[in-house]
């Protein structure tokens, strides 16, 4: 049992989603969002790491009815139900907009860089958005 | 891990922001408008230096000849599309994009 | 090695095609196999046919199709983001085909790396 587990493990990639544009101004956060929803169905060891700007599609209060696009910080909130659980931010990020996580949508682990760093090199696959 | 940078350190953060992740040991490659970073004596020079004491620093060639770049900071190594693979053979990518 | 690639910027706007497809060739010239090139975000306008630069200019499409034919690489457009930005079955380039990403997903599963390149 033990041995088939391990064997499973070894078929399982570790893959993180470091997501760094704000979220309306350019497309890369929704259609990276697009990315993770799909590949949360392939049970692989997945991670989004927001840093920089990215941190800015968690924000709370968004209401993009008057710039015609469709909103979806709200869809961050399913991401639970996906099992996409490790959502870390960086907190080098997160103080640097005046921000704290009472202003974010959804619970997320605040790391240090270097803690980001290290998950960093332990990733199979790492896409940038 | 090799992480690469292909914006120019004037115009974007990408490369004061992959520093901050950087764990020591891993090369760090410029291109693209990235190479901008490794010309030498400009004020981006001093930190190149500090990245130098604890990871190699690569820049590709054809990027640095395509943008006039003939001097590069001290200790910069260059490689072409195929020294490129070698590092990509070597290490998972991390592309600061 | 088998190496997949992410290519996530349009043709021409950014050096980011050019810089892909330089190191596609690379890799197969080593010896490694390129088994796919995912073309996501407005890197899906890379293999319409329509596209027709002047003629000293590289014509992009036509590198991913003949990379394509030469050594057997996928060059793969995103379904969603295909539909997005109207690229579809019919301005498709020889080589090219729309898929889902789930591909993507098996992608960056069975091969050594994934590569990205974009803006």
């Amino acid at each position: 049992m033990a041995n088939m587990e391990l064997e499973e493990n070894a078929n399982v990639k570790k893959i993180m989603h470091v997501l760094r544009h704000a979220p309306h101004g350019t497309i890369y956060t929704y259609e990276g969002l697009e990315m993770i929803l799909i590949m949360a169905a392939y049970e692989q060891d997945l991670s989004l790491a927001f840093i920089g700007d990215g941190i800015y599609a968690l924000k709370k209060n968004q209401d993009t009815a008057g710039i015609g696009i469709k909103g979806f910080a709200r869809t961050f909130m399913a991401l639970d139900g996906y099992d996409v659980e490790k959502l870390y931010v960086d907190q080098h990020s997160l103080e640097e907009r005046g921000l704290t996580v009472e202003d974010l949508v959804v619970d997320v682990e605040v790391m240090s860089s270097a803690e980001i760093g290290r998950l960093m090199k332990e990733q199979d696959v790492i896409i940038h958005h | 891990m090799l992480h690469t940078i292909n914006k120019s350190p004037f115009a974007s953060d990408s490369l004061e922001t992959c520093i901050r992740f950087l764990e020591p040991g891993d090369p760090v490659l410029f291109i693209e408008d990235g190479v901008y970073a490794v010309q030498a004596a400009n004020s981006f020079s001093p930190l190149i230096e500090i990245i130098l004491k604890s990871n190699p620093v690569f820049a590709l060639q054809p990027d640095l000849d395509a943008r006039g770049i003939t001097l590069v900071d001290n200790g910069v190594k260059t490689l072409d599309y195929e020294g490129f693979v070698g590092l990509v053979e070597e290490h998972q990518v991390n592309s600061w994009l | 090695m088998k190496i997949g690639i992410l290519l996530k910027e349009g043709p021409y706007n950014h050096q980011a095609s050019d810089t892909a497809w330089k190191f596609a060739e690379a890799a197969i010239k080593m010896g490694h196999t390129v088994d796919a090139v995912f073309l996501y975000n407005d890197g899906v306008s890379n293999v319409t046919k329509l596209m027709d630069p002047p003629q000293d200019d590289r014509n992009i499409a036509h590198r991913w199709s003949e990379l394509s034919k030469q050594h057997g690489v996928e060059i793969l457009a995103c379904i969603a983001a295909s539909k997005r930005r109207g690229i579809n079955d019919d301005v498709l380039i020889e080589g090219g085909s729309i898929t889902g990403l789930g591909t993507l997903t098996d992608i960056a599963i069975r091969n050594d790396r994934l590569v990205t390149f974009g803006d």
